[in-house]
């Protein structure tokens, strides 16, 4: 009698047809979900970035001004340009699909998807000026 | 995989998209762009270390960076499975992921609570 075989995820004998690792560039629909999907590269790139910039900050006004002068050398200036991008395009993308993760009800009745996403961008203009007014009211 | 820790997983993930498309762009225009190129005015050493000390701005940054850190490990991870057809890999991609969420998250609890 054979063992009986172990659990597997997946079933590499099935017949499968080969799919080439681009394939996410064959179709527009799908290179904007990949694309979409790597904005968070660059929020996590970010959110070290900003880290870096802390400990910076912490460690003195010499190694805050030195840091200031690396944010300015080119290679930072392209990265952040190109993080805003994808930024910006991560906030767009993901507030218009807030109304489809979450359908929200009132009195049984569902609110429309535009105030659900309209209300997520009021949010992001009043957090981004609140924050720029704290920052530059230094 | 551990299937218990799936919705926490995909909670961090939605917190954490959430928290960087709020408050992403200001941070990257103002810090990455505008001070560096002087279309503002950057703010001093002695005032911005005064409001990086108090607790609620640290408690602001801690969310700001390590929320964000495991959104980006969640999808990242599915789309190396995704893109790179890494379905194989499935331990050690996930593994990679929020191991270096978690190790960069745990920096900046340390760096945030050295801030004097």
């Amino acid at each position: 009698m054979n063992a009986p075989s172990p659990y597997t995820l997946h079933h590499p004998k099935w017949y499968r047809r080969r799919v080439s690792v681009f394939w996410w560039l064959e179709k527009r629909s799908y290179t904007f979900f990949v694309l979409r999907e790597l904005t968070s590269v660059f929020v996590a790139l970010f959110a070290a970035v900003t880290l870096w910039q802390i400990r910076s900050v912490a460690a003195g006004e010499e190694a805050q001004a030195r840091f200031m002068t690396q944010l300015g050398t080119p290679a930072f200036v392209v990265f952040h340009v190109l993080a805003l991008a994808f930024l910006l395009f991560h906030s767009i993308t993901w507030f218009n699909l807030a109304p489809k993760a979450m359908a929200v009800r009132v009195r049984g009745k569902r609110v429309p998807d535009l105030f659900v996403a309209g209300s997520n961008y009021v949010a992001w203009l009043v957090l981004s000026a609140a924050v720029a007014f704290i920052l530059l009211g230094l | 995989m551990a299937r218990p820790v799936t919705p926490l997983l995909w909670l961090l993930f939605s917190a954490g998209g959430t928290v960087a498309a709020l408050l992403f762009p200001i941070h990257a225009f103002l810090f990455g762009l505008a001070f560096p190129l002087g279309w503002l005015e950057p703010p001093a050493h002695e005032p911005l270390l005064g409001l990086l000390r108090q607790p609620l701005t640290r408690l602001y940054l801690l969310v700001f960076i390590c929320l964000p850190l495991f959104h980006w490990a969640h999808r990242f991870r599915y789309t190396l499975y995704d893109g790179l057809q890494l379905k194989h890999l499935f331990g050690l991609v996930a593994a990679l992921c929020y191991g270096t969420a978690l190790v960069l998250s745990a920096v900046a609890a340390y760096v945030l609570w050295g801030v004097s």
